[in-house]
Formats: structure tokens, C-alpha cells, sequence
């Protein structure tokens, strides 16, 4: 439902904005008038509702045609494809003229590919072994023992701005702090986001994911870029829609659907 | 005499001299070397040795209490209490023959993991089970040693003299067999007090786990090396006094 209000309040923008940004996307694209997206096969929840991106439900769908109608393309100009993880940061030609399909942003990558400017940036979830009588509250964090591995960027953000009151026990990777969780010892663990989310489906039974902080996108190390041929032209009108879509709030409302209400992972006050 | 010093001084001299003209001398220096990160980090490393200290304090007398358990029941000569000698070699064997790490993680992660609740799920108890189970094997080995090193003729003599079996044991053997292991089990004490650095691998923030947060923060291996020197003032005093023992136990025998 709250994608086709935004696909309303886009839709009254687009008239303002395709003016300028059609002639930016011209002649740029693989097939012309129509904007080739690609994403993976097959596409998962929260990112992709029910692997049918066409729908536009989903973050990333729903980020692809609010992207698409910034740079003047109507949702039905919009053509979907599939590639695997690998096949998209591949050298050589490419068949879509976007990928999005979450790939970080690294500085190896990007000399095989061009990433667009990030759309997403992924902040830290706490994850618990049961969020029973647990509210998202930094007062009830507090009150938790946490774990955290040795080297990550989780660890200052414990001592420092949540500052329990129980000492914070340390380990080697992810896998140790699970484990840890299992035998009880530790109540709670900070990861990134889909970290959290891959943690709590797949490797610890029953784990939840309590809440996520505000992502600060200068400290966070992950962050989400769309992928292009290295050297595509679209770039800039990407880069110059995403800019738009940060700055008027899109962006930050589909993110709000999609991955605070849609995967019920609150944000943290 | 002279030429210890003189050959000592030239040794010295040319790892001084040398060693900082090595291509990589000004980076190793301030990634290994810097001063001001270890006078940063020193107090919060102290403080977590405590942790280390603390460890090995109550840690010791459980295992000599197991370890000597162990090497009794490795000594019994009565037929009945074969199963035991036969329970004290397999313990040996196993907490011997299995590293360090490997039970701290499966003790540690697992007992706790059966379910038990809070404190008693403690990685600090449980770490410290698992040094108990590993170094007991090693001091009950020991043990045994100085057991099997009195002469036989101690033990005909007690028996002569109308004591018990049990009492031979108490008053007349394991008195000297003690005495004698005094300085190999200095060795294991100055091992153990290292190895509590790895109850890090389950939780516990003590001075090797502080100092890998602080490199991770800085950047920089010098919190490292100043818990390196940290563990020396402790390990050094520790091993010249097991020296020291030693020493004196031998010219006790000659």
C-alpha cells in the first residue's frame, strides 16, 4: 500500500523533474525509451517481495522505479532482467544498464565495474536471543550483557553510546558470538543490518532482531552501490537522481517501509 | 670475566647500531615502538591483567588439588582399585594430548551451552574448568614422576616400620616426591600464567584481548608489546626463582 503512495507523490514530481533529467538518460541506455534493470536470480525479501521486482515491492524494487521516474522513465519503460552475483561484476559488456542487487561498495570492484552513488547504507541491528519483555530503548540496552567481535566497528559504538552496565565480553567473529548466545552468556550482539537479519533466520534458532540504529553513512564501512559497465555514461544521471531522491526524503521513506516496518526491525530511540 | 663483557658490549652495540638502519626501521618504530600510544594504553592494559592474575590465582590450587587426586590414583597398587589406575592414565592421556585452546572452546562454548542459567554459565568458570582439566594431566604427571623417583627401599622401610599403605603415601613418600618436582612444577606455574591469555578465544576482556582491541582502534602493535613486557615482569621473577630452587635442590642432594 505505502508504495503506491509514493508512487502518487512521485508521480506529481515526475512532471517537475523528467523535463530535465529525460535529456540526461538519452541515448544512453541499451535499448532506447526503456531503462534495463537487473537484479538477482532469485531476488530476496526484504530487498525483492516475492521474487517479482516488477511489482516494485521491495527496497531495492521499490528504489529502482522511484530511480527510474527521476531519471523520466515511467514504471512501464521499466524492463527487468536476471544476473547472478558474479555474472554483474564481471568485466565485458553488460546486458542491463543497472544492477542492484546489494553490492558493497569496494574499492576492487569498483576498477572492474561502476557503482553508482550509495542508496543504502547499512546501519547497526541489534541482535538478541529473544526480544520478549524487551523494549527498543537505549535505557533497556543498557541493562544487557553484550558480545561483540575484537575488530569491528560495533565495539566502540557499545562502549561508548549504549555504555552497559555489565562489562562487554569480546570474541574472535560472528560465529563465537552466536555461540555465545546459545550458551546464554551474552544477552545481545551489535551487526550490520542484513548481518542481523541473515543471523536471526539462519544461524541462531529463534534469534530476533530487536532494533536498528540511524545509519551514519561517514562512519559505516558497508555501503550499497548499483552497478554499471565500467565507463557507462548513465552514471551521472544515476548518481544525480539518487542525489535528488536523497535530498526530497524518497529515499529515506522507502527505506522506512521496507526495512524498518516490512522486516519489523524498529528504529532504536 | 673481561672478555664475557667484551663480547656481551659487541653483541649489544651492533644490534643498536644496526637495527635501526634497516630500510623499515621508522615504520616498525612507530607501529611497534610508539610511546605515546603505550603510555595511552598502559593503565587500561594493567588493569586487565588483573584479570589474567586473578585467573591464575584461583585456578592453581584447584589443579594442584586435582593434579595430586589424578597422580594418587595413578599410584594405587591394590588389584581392587585397578579402574582407577585406569580412569588416572586415561585423563592424562586425553587432557594431555588435547591443545589448550581446543577445550577452553569446547568446554567454554559447551557445558554452558547445555542450558545452565546465569552466573553458573559464566565463560570465567568455565574457562577457568577447562585450565584445571588441562594442567592437572600435566602436574598429575609430575607428580607421578616424583612419586615413582623415591627408591623402593623408602617404602619396604615404612612398611617394616608397621605403617599403612595409605600412611606410607601420606607421611613417608609424597613428602619427598613433592619436594623434588618443587622446580618442575614452577615450569608449569609460569606456562599456566601465560595460558590464561587464552580464555580471551570465549569472552573474557583480559590483557591479550584489551591489547587486540587497542591495535584494532589505534592501529598500532605497540599495546602488544607492552603487554608482552607486562607478562615479563611477572614470568621472569617467576622462572629465576624456579631457577633459584633448582639450583639449591641440587647442591641439597650432592
Amino acid at each position: 500500500m505505502k508504495p503506491q503512495l509514493i508512487f502518487v507523490t512521485l508521480g506529481a514530481m515526475l512532471l517537475a523533474s523528467s523535463v530535465a533529467a529525460q535529456s540526461c538518460a538519452d541515448g544512453k541506455t541499451l535499448t532506447e525509451g526503456t531503462l534495463t534493470i537487473a537484479t538477482g536470480n532469485p531476488a530476496y525479501y526484504p530487498w525483492v517481495m516475492d521474487d517479482a521486482p516488477e511489482s516494485g515491492n521491495g527496497f531495492e524494487a521499490a528504489v529502482a522505479y522511484a530511480l527510474a521516474e527521476k531519471m523520466g522513465f515511467a514504471a512501464n519503460s521499466v524492463a527487468w532482467t536476471r544476473t547472478s552475483f558474479d555474472q554483474a561484476i564481471q568485466p565485458g559488456t553488460k546486458d542491463f544498464d543497472l544492477n542492484i542487487q546489494q553490492f558493497s561498495i569496494t574499492e576492487d570492484r569498483d576498477k572492474i565495474v561502476d557503482f553508482s552513488a550509495s542508496y543504502y547504507t547499512a546501519p547497526m541491528a541489534v541482535l538478541v536471543r529473544s526480544a520478549d519483555n524487551l523494549e527498543p530503548t537505549m535505557e533497556q540496552l543498557k541493562g544487557l550483557v553484550w558480545g561483540a567481535a575484537a575488530s569491528t566497528t560495533g565495539l566502540p559504538m557499545i562502549t561508548d553510546t549504549i555504555a552497559p552496565v555489565a562489562s562487554t565480553l569480546i570474541y574472535d567473529d560472528n560465529a563465537n558470538i552466536v555461540e555465545a548466545m546459545k550458551a546464554g552468556q551474552i544477552d545481545a550482539a551489535l551487526f550490520d543490518l542484513p548481518t542481523a537479519l541473515y543471523l536471526s533466520a539462519v544461524v541462531l534458532d529463534g534469534g530476533q532482531v530487536l532494533g536498528q540504529f540511524l545509519a551514519d553513512e561517514a562512519t559505516e564501512l558497508d555501503h550499497f552501490g548499483m552497478i554499471m559497465a565500467e565507463g557507462s555514461l548513465l552514471k551521472e544521471c544515476v548518481d544525480a537522481a539518487l542525489a535528488m531522491m536523497k535530498a526530497d526524503g524518497t529515499l529515506g521513506g522507502i527505506e522506512a517501509t521496507w526495512l524498518q516496518e516490512t522486516t519489523g526491525v524498529p528504529l532504536i530511540k | 670475566m673481561v672478555v664475557a663483557g667484551v663480547s656481551t658490549a659487541i653483541v649489544v652495540l651492533s644490534i643498536v647500531m644496526l637495527v635501526p638502519l634497516a630500510p623499515g626501521w621508522e615504520g616498525v618504530k612507530t607501529s611497534f615502538f610508539n610511546g605515546e600510544v603505550f603510555a595511552k594504553t598502559l593503565p587500561k592494559l594493567l588493569k586487565a591483567f588483573l584479570w589474567d592474575v586473578a585467573i591464575f590465582a584461583w585456578s592453581v590450587p584447584l589443579i594442584f588439588a586435582l593434579g595430586l587426586a589424578i597422580a594418587l590414583a595413578r599410584a594405587v597398587r591394590s588389584p581392587a582399585l585397578f579402574p582407577l589406575r585406569i580412569f588416572g592414565a586415561a585423563y592424562v592421556d586425553i587432557f594431555r594430548g588435547v591443545p589448550v585452546v581446543l577445550v577452553i572452546y569446547l568446554v567454554g562454548f559447551g557445558v554452558p551451552g547445555l542450558g545452565l542459567p546465569r552466573p553458573w554459565n559464566s565463560p570465567y568458570i568455565w574457562g577457568t574448568v577447562a585450565l584445571v582439566l588441562t594442567y592437572s594431566a600435566y602436574i598429575a604427571e609430575v607428580l607421578r614422576g616424583g612419586i615413582e623417583s623415591i627408591h623402593a627401599s623408602q617404602r619396604a622401610a615404612a612398611i617394616c616400620l608397621g605403617l599403612s599403605e595409605r600412611d606410607t603415601m601420606r607421611y613417608v613418600i609424597l613428602p619427598q616426591a613433592i619436594r623434588r618436582v618443587i622446580p618442575a612444577n614452577m615450569n608449569m606455574l609460569v606456562a599456566l600464567q601465560k595460558d590464561v591469555a587464552l580464555l580471551s578465544f570465549i569472552g573474557p576482556v583480559e590483557i591479550l584481548r584489551q591489547a587486540g582491541i587497542f591495535k584494532s582502534l589505534l592501529a598500532n602493535f605497540t599495546p602488544y608489546v607492552a603487554a608482552a613486557l607486562i607478562f615479563l615482569c611477572v614470568t621472569v621473577p617467576a622462572t629465576r626463582y624456579a631457577d633459584y630452587l633448582m639450583n639449591r635442590d641440587r647442591n641439597a642432594r650432592s
